[in-house]
């Protein structure tokens, strides 16, 4: 199963613990997440459900492409680390 | 008068004591934050921060024990976009950087709602939201009746990217009249609580149009609008393109023109029992945001604009560079005490009507919001 780490930086904000969940796209992986988080939704994603301007995801080393949707397809031993980008600050 | 100030600066939120050896910063809260907005209830003494994380997005926290313990509470939520509004943003054009309606970016505004609505709270937003609250912030529903408004689709952002909602004036004596200000897009006025909505700035002028559409209504950049406490009619607007005024509740807005240094500016505060008497804090103007001649000064009018003190006692004097922003200049509910805070961090405060000036900080972060504690 795929799991889901988050930068140490939003720990300071939200708790936010590395989990292992079910999934098979980035937005299914992370909706398990924020089902248990509540709180940590709406650090990751805007109004829209899209991700952050300035937050960007890696799937087993490798941006995501849809930051719209989080489409990107993830398998059962995928490491999917949510981070910050450098482009917001 | 009181003996409390908050500054929400770009750094972290600061609280200041008046103690017997004067004014010192007694706490810092949320540091290395960007503190947007704050309020001070003065109906139940909460306390409101609002910070943009940048990367993680705006928040709200409160504290019911004046500052000693914080918990986060909710935001303002944007409504889905849909097809319908992608076609009717395409269609009213762009008006300089492109326009994003779809998310919350910013806490520009935090009112309390009349003494007759306890908990409730108004938040002006970017991109363009008016929100209220019922319930202290722990949920927030977006004002339909003024987004929804076809005019909307034509405000624009002055300054910011998308325009945004920094002035909600709650009348008094009636909490179902409230004025907003809007960056771009003029003066917005309701009589009954938010059911409907006119905008109301007739006689404003807008030097950035073309010659034909300066005075549209509905395109004004008010910087920052205030409403006189004890006369709700009468209100005050420090404008992109100068400074105005309105003895009508904003059916007609008249230019106080002939203001030196300059009528250039963003902040503005009214006397609470006196309407003649205002505050500003100028810059060179639109394409120089500078102190004049590097000379930092407020003008004060005590006749309704007919004229103005230059008032610079305790303010630098040469090569100053600070600017103070649309929250950055507040009054005391009781009207003896005045502060201001810049884009420099540098914080004073006056307790003669800013016929001089004292400098409390040289170094803070720089300094989006200032304002007293009510009196409690």
């Amino acid at each position: 199963m795929p799991r889901v780490v988050f930068t140490a930086n939003l720990n300071r904000h939200v708790d936010c613990p590395d989990v292992v969940v079910h999934g098979n796209t980035v937005q299914q992986a992370l909706e398990t997440v924020f089902a248990d988080h509540r709180a940590l939704r709406n650090y990751v994603v805007d109004d829209q459900d899209r991700l952050r301007t300035h937050m960007v995801v890696f799937v087993d080393g490798q941006p995501i492409k849809d930051r719209d949707r989080l489409s990107d397809p993830v398998s059962e031993a995928s490491e999917i680390y949510v981070m910050q980008a450098l482009s917001g600050g | 008068m009181s003996d409390r100030l908050y500054a929400a600066t770009r750094k972290g939120f600061f609280t200041l004591d008046r103690k017997s050896s004067g004014w010192t910063i007694s706490k810092v809260d949320f540091l290395g934050m960007n503190a947007t907005m704050l309020l001070d209830d003065p109906r139940d003494g909460m306390l409101y921060v609002a910070l943009d994380h940048g990367h993680f997005g705006v928040k709200l926290h409160r504290s019911p024990d004046g500052g000693q313990t914080w918990e986060e509470c909710a935001v303002p939520q944007y409504p889905k976009f849909t097809d319908e509004d992608q076609k009717k943003q395409a269609e009213s054009g762009e008006f300089g950087a492109r326009r994003d309606f779809s998310s919350l970016q910013e806490i520009w505004e935090l009112t309390p709602g009349g003494p007759d609505q306890p908990g409730v709270l108004w938040a002006g937003t970017i991109p363009g939201g008016l929100f209220r609250s019922a319930d202290q912030g722990s949920s927030w529903q977006l004002v339909r009746t003024l987004w929804e408004r076809e005019e909307r689709w034509r405000w624009f952002g002055g300054g910011k990217d998308s325009p945004g909602i920094h002035s909600v004036a709650v009348n008094p004596a009636d909490s179902q009249h409230v004025t907003v200000g809007i960056s771009c897009g003029g003066a917005w006025v309701t009589e009954d609580g938010g059911a409907s909505w006119q905008c109301r700035s007739t006689g404003m002028r807008a030097d950035y149009l073309p010659p034909d559409q300066a005075g549209d209504p509905n395109a004004q950049d008010p910087h920052r609008l205030v409403q006189c406490r004890s006369r709700p009619e009468m209100l005050w607007v420090q404008h992109h393109n100068g400074i105005f005024r309105t003895t009508d509740g904003g059916r007609q807005w008249t230019e106080i023109e002939d203001v030196l240094p300059s009528a250039f500016g963003f902040a503005v505060i009214v006397h609470p029992e006196d309407p003649e008497t205002a505050w500003f804090v100028p810059g060179v103007k639109d394409e120089c945001r500078v102190p004049v001649d590097g000379a930092l000064v407020v003008t004060r009018t005590r006749d309704g604009g007919q004229s103005f003190d230059v008032l610079c006692q305790g303010l630098p004097g040469k090569h100053c560079y600070d600017i103070v922003f649309r929250h950055g200049l507040d009054i005391d509910s009781t009207g003896a005490r005045l502060a201001m805070g810049s884009s420099t961090g540098s914080l004073w405060y006056s307790d003669n009507l800013g016929d001089t000036w004292q400098c409390l900080a040289n170094h803070l972060p720089p300094i989006y919001c200032v304002r007293f504690a009510p009196r409690r």
